[in-house]
């Protein structure tokens, strides 16, 4: 096996081992704390052997005994008790249990990092950290924060944990809906960072973001098969994602969904959006968000030109989204739909409404400046560009939007 | 595991309704029937509150609450809880039955 090969083993049992041996070791010795050092050393020992011993036949095995005993090790360095010593004599002899026994540990470990009882951006790293198994300089740089913060941030969500006793285990039937929803906010807030960046220095696009996004929701999704909000988003993610090297020109700017080349669209990705889409319908049970969200994006992607989009039932959707989430912001992107159905003028009105809730929000003047242009209102639609790139934070979106108000006549 | 849920008053008068009084009874009888009941008590308000300092050479007195807020503490309950989830979801009972805002810290 060559160098390059052992590294590239690495990288993917790295990928697909870390959550499962954090989820062990943390059941085991009940301290996220000792479960993520040891998880973190025992890949670090790997790097170190694995060249010169090659590969372990159970790469998984081998890596969980390693964070064993480096678990153990440090248990028995910091605890002058003899209880502890004893116990981890204990923990010494008796061999973990193996991995494949033990899937649904990686479950208990994303509530208990999506916990409602951390703050929601504590949840966010401490899930990249623990599940995606992100070092805390990438998840710092992820969120443009400095790495010294984000490692404050990470230990702070630790140490409550532990103190408050968050309990490491999956939440009762009646509480599962919640918590399940919990956790697929956290998700989708990754990949929305992934796929509409913020920041002047930043790209774009964060693909490391919507791809982490995704294997972990695709992980929700497979430890919770029945779940239908858990397809719901890999089938929202997927379909957007598809869409992704469509969505931003050579030159950086933003390409809006009726102006991208659909032949550049990742077509595996989309078949299996919609695959899902499907299945969700067949299921015959009332759509969460995410599913509805999911349904739009397929009608689009369903659709080789813009012009063959079904806008009618685009809108019925957005209808039937209201009805589960009767935010602005929906209110808004019905609007954008209404203006293919109806026209612009009554998209606008629509949108006028919705001023005191999203005077802040970018897309709100970004439509409002497109409707108007459309109405031939050049004036009104320049004031509304001017906003709309004064409150845009991606920087893709800020060049189109400057092309856009500086085309008007 | 012991927790200190405390209750926390944003108007002046932290005295409780009789409606109020007459949930926190019911919600109370039941802590004890479940074996979460540890303690439980109101607060005089904040006015009747004195600031001991006894760090230096002598006792220093001072009238009036160590925090002037808009928020403060109006009684408390210690629950006895297997874990934070437990103790989120009495603590919740306790908020409805108290018409209050609700702290959950646990003990050391």
């Amino acid at each position: 096996m060559s160098a390059a090969d052992v590294r590239e083993a690495i990288t993917r049992v790295h990928r697909d081992e870390w959550a499962r041996v954090v989820a062990a070791l943390t059941k085991r010795f009940d301290d996220l704390d000792i479960a993520e050092e040891a998880a973190a050393e025992a890949f670090a020992t790997a790097v170190e052997r694995w060249p010169a011993d090659g590969v372990p036949p159970n790469p998984g095995a081998w890596l969980t005994t390693t964070a064993n005993r480096k678990a153990i090790d440090r248990i028995r360095r910091d605890s002058k008790r003899d209880d502890k010593q004893k116990q981890a004599q204990m923990w010494y002899d008796e061999p973990p249990e193996p991995l494949g026994a033990i899937d649904d540990e990686r479950l208990r470990l994303i509530f208990t990092c999506c916990h409602p009882a951390l703050a929601m951006e504590a949840r966010i790293a401490l899930t990249l950290r623990m599940v995606g198994g992100l070092t805390v300089p990438e998840i710092a740089r992820a969120f443009l924060v400095q790495e010294a913060a984000m490692g404050r941030r990470i230990t702070r969500a630790k140490v409550k944990i532990k103190a408050a006793r968050v309990p490491y285990r999956v939440p009762s039937a009646e509480d599962l809906p919640a918590r399940v929803s919990g956790v697929l906010t956290v998700l989708f807030l990754v990949f929305n960072e992934g796929y509409l960046a913020t920041g002047p220095d930043t790209d774009p696009i964060r693909q490391d973001l919507t791809a982490e996004a995704i294997r972990l929701t695709r992980l929700m999704r497979t430890l919770l098969p029945t779940d239908g909000e858990a397809a719901g988003l890999l089938a929202l993610m997927l379909l957007t994602e598809a869409r992704r090297t469509a969505r931003i020109s050579a030159n950086g700017e933003l390409i809006p969904l009726g102006e991208q080349n659909r032949g550049a669209w990742d077509a595996a990705l989309i078949a299996e959006g919609h695959r899902l889409v499907r299945e969700r319908i067949a299921e015959r049970v009332a759509p969460g968000r995410y599913q509805i969200l999911a349904a739009i994006n397929a009608v689009h992607t369903s659709a080789r030109d813009v012009r063959d989009t079904d806008w009618s039932q685009v809108v019925a959707l957005y209808d039937q989204l209201v009805r589960v989430d009767p935010s602005p912001i929906v209110a808004l992107n019905r609007a954008i739909a209404v203006a293919e159905v109806d026209g612009p003028e009554v998209a606008l009105t629509a949108v006028d409404h919705l001023d005191d809730a999203l005077a802040e929000y970018h897309a709100y003047h970004a439509t409002r400046a497109d409707l108007l242009r459309r109405l031939g209102r050049s004036e009104q639609s320049r004031a509304a560009y001017d906003k709309a790139i004064e409150l845009a934070g991606n920087t893709a979106e800020t060049a189109y939007l400057t092309r856009r108000r500086d085309q008007l006549g | 595991m012991q927790y200190l849920v405390s209750v926390i008053a944003d108007t002046p008068d932290a005295n409780g309704t009789p409606d109020e009084m007459a949930a926190i009874d019911a919600f109370n009888d039941q802590l004890q029937a479940d074996g979460h009941w540890v303690f439980a008590g109101g607060l005089g308000s904040t006015n009747t509150a004195t600031v001991v300092d006894n760090r230096g050479a002598e006792a220093v007195f001072t009238d009036g609450p160590f925090v002037e807020s808009k928020e403060y503490l109006a009684g408390f309950w210690i629950m006895e809880a297997a874990d934070l989830d437990v103790a989120l979801k009495l603590a919740a009972g306790a908020s409805k039955a108290c018409n209050r805002k609700i702290e959950v810290r646990p003990f050391l």
